[in-house]
């Protein structure tokens, strides 16, 4: 015990005091009300809870959030099997596109979303400038402003900067395939459709169940690609439950810190339960194959 | 993707002709499809970072033309000049720097003794310890930002760069212990016991033994905790009010306000920070491949 502490020590050290300890202060914070400025006025018992999750807002963000998270991870883990399939062949300038797909990862997310905002503007963007040059559409969209685009716009950006990680992710899954399970299955005769649904697929997934709970996880927890593309619209209409709980304890006209920490702990519990069930449905999956 | 067949020659030379012959159109084709596709691949991923480039190298004034043209009219190093001379652009950049500099040498210094350990040895608490790893993978510093800066501000530490640093090594250390993990626990444990024989310590053997072996390891969560503490907007957003103390993540929004629209310059200087960092993946993407085939797929 002595020897293990020394060896993990630090480590222990640096995640109860940053990451374990800001978790049980914001639990704390929660039960408490809170002065503008941020000193504690005193308890508040449940009623940041109750106001939390009586909040008129609550049900909007709810299904945004819903819809935000599904949609960029199940685009993001199929394109990203497609593209590291790609990735994975060899040909002609194929390092060109490996470091290609490199650049939205290392662009910072707030770096690549100013840049989506500029290029989704109704009036200088380039996005609508081409698609009318080409015909596809006759009148500007206001792609950030028309509630109808917004949240679309938004889950393109978002499976754009999600699917870096993820083909890499699912590149290295299938370099740790043997080549010879596909020597195996030529001289059996399989399509390649067959060989791709029978052995790269079951093989690929601890890759594939890595990359949907680090997504799932990354995704519901993005912050920027959100607060800026959303930046300029009134009202919760298009934040999810992350942006929605900044703004109540930073943006909204009063600040309300324990009402946030509330919705803290409901975001916390949420993403735990989400990746748990997963997880649980993935198992049981694999069992009624055995 | 070709396979080698040494092993089983008779079986394969009979069973490939018919697959062989029928393919062969596609053999030929797929020289030109392929990177044809790939070309497709790159202007995807590139071309909105082109268009970044475009408007950092035209006049503002032109950014903000109705309809935008695709190339400037008028190629100018302004805006390129305007940053870099630019006192806040420096100290936020050096903030960047100084924090994902020490955020990831914190991050290996206690990721690789603790990966190490609990790989090898078992130990009372390492299930727990385990746990409390894959839990801190779960919780982002976006969810805990308001209890964040509840404990910063009672230490005292709100527009610190210690703040920044500690919280982006903290967070980072599950995703760094998992992959070192993985790699530890691929090296045969003769090759350790035959250091001990030798008379290694056990820090000796890791430091001269082990560290050798897992270095695409090192070299993937190096390139994860840099990458993560580099790209870190929430925190920073939060903790830093002093505009010197900045990091570039949140100081490059100013050149863009509601009175201010300066998108020239904010490319400009989101070029500099990006383009040091494609290089450096570019550089690593051999090993961030291997990296993440040893130490998380497998």
């Amino acid at each position: 015990m002595g020897e293990a502490l020394l060896w993990l020590g630090p480590a222990l050290v640096l995640i109860l005091g940053v990451v374990v300890y800001p978790a049980i202060t914001l639990f704390a914070t929660s039960f408490g009300t809170y002065s503008i400025t941020g000193l504690r006025k005193g308890s508040a018992g449940f009623d940041n809870y109750v106001n939390f999750l009586t909040s008129p807002d609550l049900g909007q963000v709810m299904w945004n959030t819903l819809v935000w998270v599904v949609v960029v991870v199940v685009l993001t883990i199929v394109i990203g099997l497609g593209l590291a399939q790609f990735l994975s062949k060899s040909f002609f300038g194929r390092r060109f596109v490996r470091w290609a797909v490199i650049v939205p990862w290392a662009a910072a997310l707030v770096i690549s979303s100013q840049l989506f905002r500029l290029m989704y503007d109704y009036y200088h963007g380039i996005i609508n400038h081409v698609l009318l040059a080409l015909g596809i559409i006759h009148t500007p969209i206001d792609w950030l402003g028309d509630s109808r685009f917004v949240m679309p716009s938004m889950i393109l950006v978002g499976v754009f900067v999600s699917l870096p990680f993820t083909a890499y992710l699912f590149v290295a899954g299938l370099n740790a395939i043997p080549a010879d399970v596909y020597e195996a299955a030529r001289i059996d005769g399989a399509t390649p459709w067959q060989t791709y649904r029978t052995i790269t697929l079951p093989l690929l997934r601890p890759a594939i169940l890595i990359g949907v709970v680090l997504n799932m996880i990354y995704v519901f927890n993005s912050f920027p690609v959100i607060w800026i593309l959303n930046g300029s619209n009134p009202g919760v209409g298009n934040d999810t439950m992350i942006t929605y709980m900044y703004k109540l304890a930073f943006k909204s006209g009063d600040h309300d810190i324990g009402m946030s920490a509330a919705a803290g702990i409901f975001n916390v519990l949420i993403i735990l339960i989400a990746v748990g069930i997963y997880l649980r449905f993935v198992n049981w999956r694999q069992g009624d194959k055995a | 993707m070709t396979t080698s067949s040494s092993t089983r020659p008779s079986v394969l030379a009979s069973a490939r002709v018919i697959p062989r012959r029928r393919l062969r159109g596609w053999a030929n084709a797929r020289r030109f499809v392929l990177p044809l596709g790939g070309l497709a691949v790159i202007l995807v991923f590139v071309s909105p970072y082109l268009v970044m480039l475009l408007d950092a190298l035209r006049p503002n004034g032109e950014v903000l033309a109705t309809p935008p043209a695709v190339l400037p009219k008028t190629w100018t190093f302004d805006a390129f000049v305007a940053v870099i001379g630019d006192t806040d652009f420096q100290n936020w950049l050096k903030t960047s720097l100084i924090v994902a500099l020490s955020a990831t040498v914190i991050v290996i210094l206690v990721a690789i003794p603790a990966a190490y350990f609990t790989a090898r040895f078992s130990f009372r608490g390492r299930v727990i310890f385990l746990g409390l790893v894959v839990v801190t993978q779960m919780f982002a510093p976006t969810s805990l930002v308001v209890g964040i800066y509840r404990e910063f501000y009672d230490l005292g530490l709100i527009n610190t760069y210690g703040a920044l640093i500690l919280t982006d090594a903290a967070f980072n250390i599950a995703f760094a212990l998992w992959i070192l993990q993985g790699f530890f626990a691929a090296i045969p444990k003769e090759i350790e016991e035959a250091a001990a024989l030798d008379g290694s310590g056990r820090f000796g053997t890791l430091m001269r033994v082990m560290l050798p072996l897992t270095l695409p390891g090192i070299v993937t969560a190096v390139t994860f905790t840099f990458i993560a503490a580099w790209n870190e907007y929430v925190v920073a957003l939060t903790l830093i009010q002093d505009d010197a103390l900045k990091p570039l993540t949140v100081g490059i929004n100013s050149y863009v306000t509601a009175y201010e629209q300066n998108w020239a310059e904010m490319f400009a200087a989101s070029l500099i920070a990006i383009v040091p960092v494609v290089i450096l993946f570019a550089l690593i993407e051999k090993h961030l491949v291997g990296g993440l085939t040893a130490g998380a797929v497998k």
